[in-house]
């Protein structure tokens, strides 16, 4: 035991650290960040781990800065640099150099500095982005012909809108997935008019960012900046995000999300042209209201000129009644007042009889008068054959007759 | 006065224009500037386009095809059944 040199700490620890930064002067370390710590110094504290070990981790102020990414705590990252030791804590560390994503992370990096390339040449500017068409007559759909994610979006397409749908078969993940994904996109555009879509869908269900590579390749990016067809892309779930989603017109969140995009509801758009359709009914309607009241007059005038004429034909019935009556009243009256005339008028002949009579009459009662009241002092009138007997001589045998002052009686000569 | 004229042709318009242009006469209907004689003539042209939009918005029918290559390269469409 004795044989064994003898270490103060210090001494030890030195040797510890010499022998450490030495070693391991520079290494890259894979590892996931915990405890991400930024001091108030600046500085970054940290801890790598894996499955079994811990390393803790620092990067000064100065390198910190200099990082290409900013370290967030669950990141897989490849940390380039030096280990130290502490030798009052008896503790060592990584200092850290340089950072850079590790597995997905390392495909991120690449697909940002490619978004990056391509932005730089303008391939999402949106200047570049095409309007929809209102309401397309066929919609492209580039996407598998098996799964959910067609049928989600036939579905879709059947409840607002039903119209032309054409599926392009592609894969959609795997090896040559990209090329079969840009040529088919570049095949719509170049497709015959009749088969042309108005509308691309570019679509894919969700998976994991290797599973979506296919639409974060180059060549699928540029075959969508380039297609002169409106592209909608609905890739993975909402919070993926792929290279074509910056090249297309217009991103979807889910397939369903697209064809709704892309289509109207029809239901709405009916409603739309019927409101117009009232609206524009109602305000011609106002508008002939509205009109000046001597329209309105013409109007309501002429709207049965039989009826213009009715009231002018019944006014003629009317008079013409007025005035065979008036006729007819004119003639009774003038019938009447003849034959009043007339009767009023005796005929001469009559009236010369009237009178003879008349004064026959007078005679007759002036002449019994006359003697009337010499008959109450005894006298008598005698009459042979109704004449007055005024001589003996002139009595024949007959009958005479004797009037007293209250009667008369016959008597016989004898 | 020829009414045709300042317009092109219903049945040439798109669904999009047919219903732009619709909602225009209604405005200006709407707004009751225009004299009578023009509104009538408005009016028939907007029944026109509601026609035209109603016949477009009726012949919607669904038709799912898929794209298949030809031996010679060319593109032709084929019925798609979708495996359930």
């Amino acid at each position: 035991m004795s044989n064994l040199p003898e270490f103060s700490v210090s001494e030890i620890a030195t040797a510890i650290k010499q022998t450490m930064e030495q070693s391991f002067a520079r290494i890259r370390v894979r590892g996931e960040l915990s405890k991400v710590n930024i001091h108030s110094s600046g500085h970054l504290y940290s801890d790598l781990k894996d499955a079994d070990s811990v390393l803790s981790v620092v990067c000064w102020r100065g390198q910190l800065a200099k990082l290409s990414i900013k370290p967030e705590m669950g990141m897989e990252v490849i940390c380039t640099g030096r280990i130290t030791t502490y030798p009052a804590r008896s503790n060592y560390q990584l200092v850290i150099e340089q950072m850079e994503l590790a597995g997905e992370g390392a495909l991120l990096k690449l697909i940002e500095d490619r978004r990056k390339k391509l932005a730089n040449e303008g391939l999402f500017d949106s200047a570049r982005k095409k309007s929809l068409p209102a309401l397309p007559k066929i919609i492209g759909v580039v996407t598998s012909p098996t799964g959910a994610v067609i049928r989600d979006i036939l579905h879709r397409v059947q409840d607002r809108f039903p119209c032309h749908v054409l599926v392009w078969p592609v894969n959609v993940q795997g090896v040559g997935a990209a090329d079969n994904i840009a040529a088919a996109i570049t095949g719509f555009h170049s497709a015959p008019m009749k088969i042309r879509p108005d509308v691309i869908i570019v679509a894919r269900g969700g998976g994991s960012l290797e599973d979506l590579m296919p639409f974060n390749e180059e060549n699928v990016v540029r075959a969508v900046a380039a297609c002169p067809i409106p592209i909608i892309s609905a890739v993975g779930h909402e919070t993926d995000t792929t290279l074509i989603d910056y090249a297309a017109d217009l991103r979807a969140p889910t397939p369903t999300a697209a064809a709704e995009f892309a289509l109207p509801e029809r239901l709405s758009l009916i409603f739309t042209v019927e409101d117009f359709t009232i609206r524009m009914v109602r305000a011609l309607q106002r508008k002939i209201k509205d009109s000046s009241s001597y329209f309105d007059l013409v109007h309501t005038r002429l709207k049965d000129p039989l009826r213009f004429f009715e009231t002018r034909v019944q006014k003629l019935d009317h008079l013409t009644d007025q005035l065979r009556a008036a006729l007819r009243h004119a003639v009774s009256n003038a019938r009447e007042k003849f034959l009043r005339t007339t009767l009023r008028l005796h005929p001469p002949t009559s009236q010369l009889e009237l009178s003879k009579q008349k004064i026959h009459h007078l005679h007759r009662m002036l002449e019994t008068l006359s003697y009337k009241s010499t008959l109450k002092r005894g006298f008598a009138v005698v009459r042979q054959n109704g004449h007055i007997l005024t001589q003996a001589a002139a009595a024949r045998d007959d009958l005479l007759t004797l009037s007293f002052q209250d009667g008369e009686i016959n008597v016989k000569k004898i | 006065m020829n009414t045709k004229t300042p317009y092109p042709s219903v049945a040439d318009l798109s669904f999009e224009n047919a219903l732009a242009e619709l909602e225009t006469i209604v405005r200006d209907l709407e707004s009751g500037k225009t004299s009578l004689e023009d509104s009538i003539i408005s009016y028939e042209r907007g029944i026109l386009l509601k026609a035209h939009c109603d016949k477009k918005l009726k012949d919607a029918q669904m038709k799912i095809e898929k794209i298949v290559m030809t031996s010679d390269g060319n593109i032709t469409t084929q019925p798609l059944d979708l495996e359930q």
